[in-house]
């Protein structure tokens, strides 16, 4: 989450990248890779758990549930995965918070660097749509491109509703000093809902839209070695590319080629997610099929 | 001459009628020793063979009628569904009529805890009549009470059937009539159904509506489970749920409910916020759901409820937009979020995924294609 460059990493064994002699640029720093890993875990077992929950009646459901020790272990780990999930996600807007008000990083709030969508998004989505008919170019993408930032605010907006629902409903009788007690109905709906939108949406579109689809395909290794090839860089965020080359930054970001163990824990990690999440949505087919 | 018309009169009693039935074993020898045991060991064979008044008795078979001494039994007999029973009703259940013991001894046929077995021949076998019952009673609280805890006081078939006077359940006499159900089960369970007797089901009952619930509407007649188990208990919200359709389906909403179907015992069912015996509707000031009650009978779970906690409802129902329009519309909302987003990012990629396909198979492809 600072911006510190990535830690060296000496030692590169021959074989571990494309081509010998290419050169990796840093995109995501170690703070964001934990913070990714952290959310990333935590999410795959708030879905583990949440499904039995949410399919109760699916022919799975029990098994499953009684396969991790219960509901009693079932919504222990899911209150586990949400409170880590929740110091996870709290600090990182205190971080992104503090680097814009405290050290004056108005690039986080505006800007190339920015998560915050700008006209550049839409056009780009229109760009992209017209590619995907074949009626022109694909569009230029900055170092977020609108998907990315979709993935990002899909992530703060099924925070706010599954977590304030989830924390309403764990705490009901003392939130229901504030609210009224009619609002835990409406929690409990929309928790699930949203849950279900959650687990779609990434184990989906997420896991295409950065691993599965041509191109990335099987994985996308920069979220686990925070690296992407000089070639990656400039063909998937060509105005970055641009913009770093003519201000001179893109030497800043210089990196090591990845170790061959990170990118064998990337593949590891990263198939197991991918694989888990696709089984998730079996489940849940099969549970939707079945009801 | 007295002492020989005595001498004669004995000697041709003793021809005629062997009271005592030593000179019938003279032939029949191989049923003395258990007719000596057997209850009516103390009696003469002509007791019960009448018909045989010489010897040597005729060759057809002797004729016995067990009306003779028992006529109330077998009036009883005669009126239940068992009066034309073949090959005889009494000996069907009672056995061997030469070796027919007390229903006190342990050994008898109608002792408690052989009598479903007993009963059992007939309505345990294919060619019987209702030939589940054995295996369902023999599997229930009161069959495993009986038969493995040799508790005599548990109820085996003729507790709630009678002995004799078995009637139809469908005769308004019957102890199996819907309407005498509480009464019979109630002979031992007296304390479930005073409390019965007082809930909406008993007083629906006592109003004469028909379909008024009773003990076997729920816990079924001859299936009885043991309400302390957790897999019974599990069962229970299907049980009420098979009247109580429209709460059921709104329960199987909750949480309460999806917790229940994990098969964990800790969570609200039926009972748990209503009552079982003592079941009564909202209205009643004595229902623990009674809007003065809610507080402390969620509060059983729910340390800390408090007056805003208990308007949860239990039984909201998302389609009801009259009765429940925030959650109505909080879940038309959350329908077209899901599917306006998936469906839109499914099109996206699918799109994404063909154009991409044909860019890289394609050389002379417009635009770029690494993406």
């Amino acid at each position: 989450m600072s911006n510190a460059p990535i830690e060296n990493q000496a030692a590169v064994p021959p074989g571990s990248g494309p081509r010998p002699g290419t050169q990796y640029y840093v995109r995501f720093t170690l703070g964001q890779r934990y913070l990714h890993a952290i959310i990333g875990v935590t999410f795959l077992g708030l879905a583990f758990t949440g499904l039995p929950l949410r399919f109760s009646t699916a022919p799975w459901a029990r098994a499953l549930s009684n396969a991790v020790g219960g509901f009693g272990a079932i919504i222990s780990i899911h209150k586990l995965c949400a409170a880590i999930m929740t110091v996870a996600f709290l600090t990182h807007v205190g971080n992104v918070a503090y680097r814009i008000v405290a050290r004056r990083e108005y690039g986080l709030a505006w800007g190339p660097n920015s998560m915050v969508p700008r006209l550049k998004d839409f056009q780009d989505f229109f760009g992209n749509m017209k590619w995907f008919f074949g009626l022109g170019p694909q569009p230029k993408f900055d170092r977020y491109a609108y998907w990315d930032k979709v993935d990002y605010w899909a992530v703060f907006w099924g925070m706010g509703i599954i977590g304030f629902s989830g924390y309403a409903m764990w705490f009901a009788p003392f939130f229901a000093k504030f609210i009224p007690g009619s609002w835990l109905n409406v929690a409990l709906l929309i928790h699930g809902e949203e849950a279900i939108l959650a687990v779609g949406f990434i184990f989906t579109i997420h896991y295409f839209n950065t691993h599965l689809r041509p191109g990335n395909f099987p994985m996308d290794l920069t979220i686990f070695t925070g690296r992407l090839t000089e070639e990656e860089l400039k063909h998937k965020h060509p105005e970055e590319y641009q913009r770093l080359v003519e201000s001179g930054d893109l030497e800043k970001y210089r990196a090591e080629r990845p170790p061959l163990w990170l990118n064998n824990f990337g593949r590891v990690v990263g198939g197991t997610a991918v694989a888990a999440g696709i089984v998730m949505l079996v489940l849940m087919v099969v549970a939707f099929v079945k009801q | 001459m007295r002492w020989v018309i005595t001498l004669y009169l004995f000697a041709g009693l003793s021809l005629t009628a062997p009271a005592a039935g030593l000179d019938c074993l003279s032939c029949h020898s191989e049923k003395g020793a258990g007719f000596q045991a057997s209850v009516h060991g103390s009696l003469g064979c002509t007791a019960c063979h009448a018909d045989i008044k010489v010897y040597p008795h005729p060759a057809q078979k002797s004729q016995v009628n067990c009306a003779q001494c028992h006529a109330g039994t077998a009036a009883d007999v005669g009126a239940s569904v068992h009066a034309h029973a073949s090959p005889l009703p009494c000996l069907n259940c009672h056995g061997n009529a030469h070796e027919i013991l007390a229903s006190s001894d342990p050994k008898s046929l109608t002792y408690p805890q052989n009598l479903p077995r007993t009963c059992g021949e007939c309505h345990g076998s294919r060619q019987g009549n209702a030939p589940e019952v054995y295996s369902k009673y023999i599997d229930s609280i009161h069959g495993f009470a009986l038969t493995k805890d040799g508790l005599l006081v548990a109820a085996s078939c003729s507790s709630c059937h009678g002995a004799h006077k078995i009637l139809s359940s469908k005769n308004p006499q019957s102890r199996t009539n819907h309407a005498n159900v509480p009464a019979t089960c109630g002979s031992c369970h007296a304390g479930p159904k005073t409390a019965y007797m007082e809930s909406i089901h008993g007083q629906m009952l006592a109003a004469g509506v028909e379909d008024a619930p009773v003990c076997t509407s729920c816990h079924t007649a001859h299936q009885i489970s043991d309400m302390r188990d957790v897999n019974t208990q599990i069962k229970t919200a299907a049980t009420c749920g098979g009247c109580h359709k429209d709460e059921y389906s709104t329960y199987g909403d909750t949480f309460h409910a999806q917790v229940s179907a994990l098969g964990y015992r800790e969570t609200a069912r039926c009972w748990d916020c209503h009552g079982f015996h003592d079941i009564l509707p909202a209205s009643d000031p004595n229902s623990k759901i009674a809007p003065a009650h809610l507080v402390s009978t969620c509060g059983r779970c729910h340390a800390n409820a408090n007056a805003s906690f208990v308007k949860y409802d239990p039984h909201a129902d998302s389609r009801n937009g009259q009765k429940y329009p925030l959650l109505h519309a909080a879940a038309i909302f959350m329908n077209l979020l899901l599917a306006s987003v998936l469906g839109f990012f499914v099109l996206h990629t699918i799109l994404w995924f063909l154009r991409a396909r044909r860019a890289s198979s394609g050389p002379a492809e417009a635009g770029r294609s690494s993406l």
